[in-house]
């Protein structure tokens, strides 16, 4: 009986609608409810706790008259930039050798993705270890017969940010290779094939033939590492504190220590806000390029 | 890509290299194990690469029971069990609301599911720094604010959904419509075809989608450590915490071993499942 059918169909819709209704008004809500919410904190005076006293765009000049956000800048780019092309750099290696009909193919992946399962908290302490100049490679090189051997970054404020490169870079970089080994499974061996009947040598087709089919992979890699990069913050307070000083402050520990520590909620917003821009701009062209690509 | 089989010296530095890198990788939790064996005595004198002179667990029972966070020198053990309460709770929820969703974005949809859902995918992206003070004021206000359950646990879900939705919809539109469609005509409702239809072939994303959740959770520190206090805190919080606590002798033997404990589920999980942890991260990235 179509008139049947077409009642139940409509009970059911409205079901869907209902069952889906809670997860709307939360994003709506929690999301973006949040982050006008917390434009909106930016712009007022609110310290220890939110007050509506409009103070127009006094914490951003407060935010970029501060060297601590200026250091917190400059590091998330050494950090971010270093971190992004090494990981990706080397997931790539790895996930090409991988790729070359290794035996036990399987165990190597293990063992290169395992880090991603630790939390960066465990990451960060286990690097602390490591790099403790009295116990870590410091100690370990000098033990081998080089007394004069240096390597004292962590407690270097110059230098402290690159010791966050090499834990991220440990964590992250197995994450990449499974990206970049699942992108050169999914290369058709056609196209392959055809480049070595002409000859081409393996070095050849990689770079002529193999890593050109590969830009949609690297794009995901980069923008997948890059909001890595902008979001760590575990990672850098187990192995650094942000420290010395705040030598290794990125924005995530600042607008943690202004909000949270500070009772400057103001300029903790502000930071926030500047946080999501900045991933804005590094994820906005991709979902562009993706949505033309699927059109 | 097939090169020659020969075991020459291509073969070789390919070998060469990809043990170089698992050195590297392995490196820095052999340090972290054999440390937690070993009593500081042992770690002054023998360093930190050499295996321990014997298995000691006195580090492994100091951190679980008796080493000093915060206020209180019980150990970890207790934090411990708190990220069970926070996960297991969280995980459930948050995966079930998204195998709901996924299904009705897909077989279910309306005007505006669509847009709904690619609004839905910006709290993929967020850093989540932009959601911490409005989060904080309701909490306050709600008068959860500090407690792990549900404090805690909401803000696990509430940000869990857009990737556990994302999921359970990428692999309910693999499903075809007419299946839906031929039972919708047989009298089947929207629960029971959820429950008949796309339940029983759920497993891979269930899997999927829960390790996902259990491992970003358990791993989390940044809500952790805003969204609680003292004895409510998660273990990742708790490490921090007792790593950072200044004695007079650094027991990094302890910390070594409150590490490992912390890092163990999540680890158990990686080398039990992990073929389904590899499709988790790779879901979002590589879409057919």
């Amino acid at each position: 009986m179509p008139f049947m059918n077409a009642e139940f169909s409509g009970r059911d819709r409205w079901m869907a609608k209902l069952v889906l209704s809670p997860t709307i008004l939360a994003a709506t809500f929690f999301i973006y409810g949040f982050i006008l919410w917390t434009i909106w904190l930016s712009l007022t005076r609110s310290t220890i706790l939110p007050s509506n006293h409009f103070v127009g765009l006094a914490n951003y000049y407060d935010l970029f008259g501060s060297s601590r956000w200026w250091r917190s800048l400059s590091n998330l780019g050494i950090f971010g930039g270093l971190y992004v092309v090494i990981s990706v750099g080397l997931g790539l290696g790895l996930a090409i050798l991988l790729d070359q009909r290794v035996k036990a193919e399987r165990l190597y992946q293990v063992v290169f993705l395992y880090p991603m399962a630790l939390s960066a908290v465990v990451t960060g302490v286990a690097w602390r270890w490591l790099l403790d100049p009295g116990f870590g490679i410091q100690a370990i090189v000098r033990s081998m017969g080089f007394p004069h051997f240096a390597f004292a970054w962590i407690d270097d404020p110059d230098m402290a940010i690159y010791t966050v490169v090499i834990a991220a870079v440990w964590q992250t970089t197995g994450f990449m290779m499974a990206i970049f080994l699942a992108g050169l499974r999914g290369v058709s061996p056609e196209i392959v094939k055809a480049a070595q009947i002409d000859g081409a040598s393996t070095g050849r087709i990689y770079l002529r033939v193999i890593l050109p089919s590969l830009a949609p992979t690297f794009f995901v890699a980069l923008v997948l590492s890059v909001g890595l990069a902008i979001k760590s913050f575990g990672l850098i307070i187990a192995l650094t504190g942000g420290g010395p000083g705040y030598s290794t402050n990125v924005p995530s520990i600042f607008m943690y220590v202004f909000s949270f520590q500070r009772g400057e909620m103001g300029v903790g917003a502000a930071s926030a806000l500047m946080m999501l821009v900045i991933m804005m701009i590094f994820v906005l062209p991709f979902l562009y390029l993706d949505s033309r690509r699927q059109a | 890509m097939r090169t020659s089989s020969a075991f020459g010296p291509r073969r070789w530095l390919i070998y060469g290299l990809l043990t170089v890198a698992a050195v590297f990788f392995l490196l820095p939790f052999y340090v972290m194990l054999v440390t937690a064996f070993k009593t500081m005595p042992e770690i002054y004198s023998t360093g930190i690469l050499a295996l321990p002179d014997s298995l000691n667990f006195s580090a492994w029972i100091h951190a679980w029971s008796a080493a000093t966070i915060g206020a209180a020198s019980e150990g970890i053990h207790g934090y411990f069990l708190n990220s069970f309460i926070l996960v297991i709770p969280a995980v459930i929820i948050s995966t079930a609301i998204g195998a709901f969703n996924g299904y009705i974005l897909t077989h279910w949809r309306f005007r505006g599911s669509n847009i709904f859902f690619y609004m839905l995918l910006l709290g993929t992206i967020i850093p989540f720094q932009i959601v911490l003070l409005p989060m904080a004021w309701v909490e306050g206000r709600i008068g959860i604010a500090g407690t792990l359950v549900p404090g805690l646990m909401m803000v696990h879900v509430i940000y869990g959904l857009a990737f556990t939705t994302l999921f359970f919809r990428n692999y309910y539109v693999g499903i075809p419509h007419d299946l839906i469609k031929a039972a919708r005509v047989d009298g089947a409702g929207f629960f029971s075809i959820f429950f008949r239809i796309m339940l029983p072939v759920s497993t891979p994303i269930i899997m999927v989608t829960a390790i996902w959740q259990f491992t970003m959770i358990w791993n989390n520190f940044l809500f952790g450590v805003v969204f609680t206090q003292g004895g409510q805190q998660p273990v990742t919080v708790a490490i921090n915490d007792l790593v950072d606590t200044v004695t007079s002798v650094h027991m990094w033997n302890v910390d070594m071993a409150a590490a490992i404990f912390a890092a163990l589920p999540t680890l158990l999980v990686y080398l039990i499942a992990g073929k389904y942890f590899v499709r988790g991260l790779t879901a979002g990235a590589v879409k057919g």
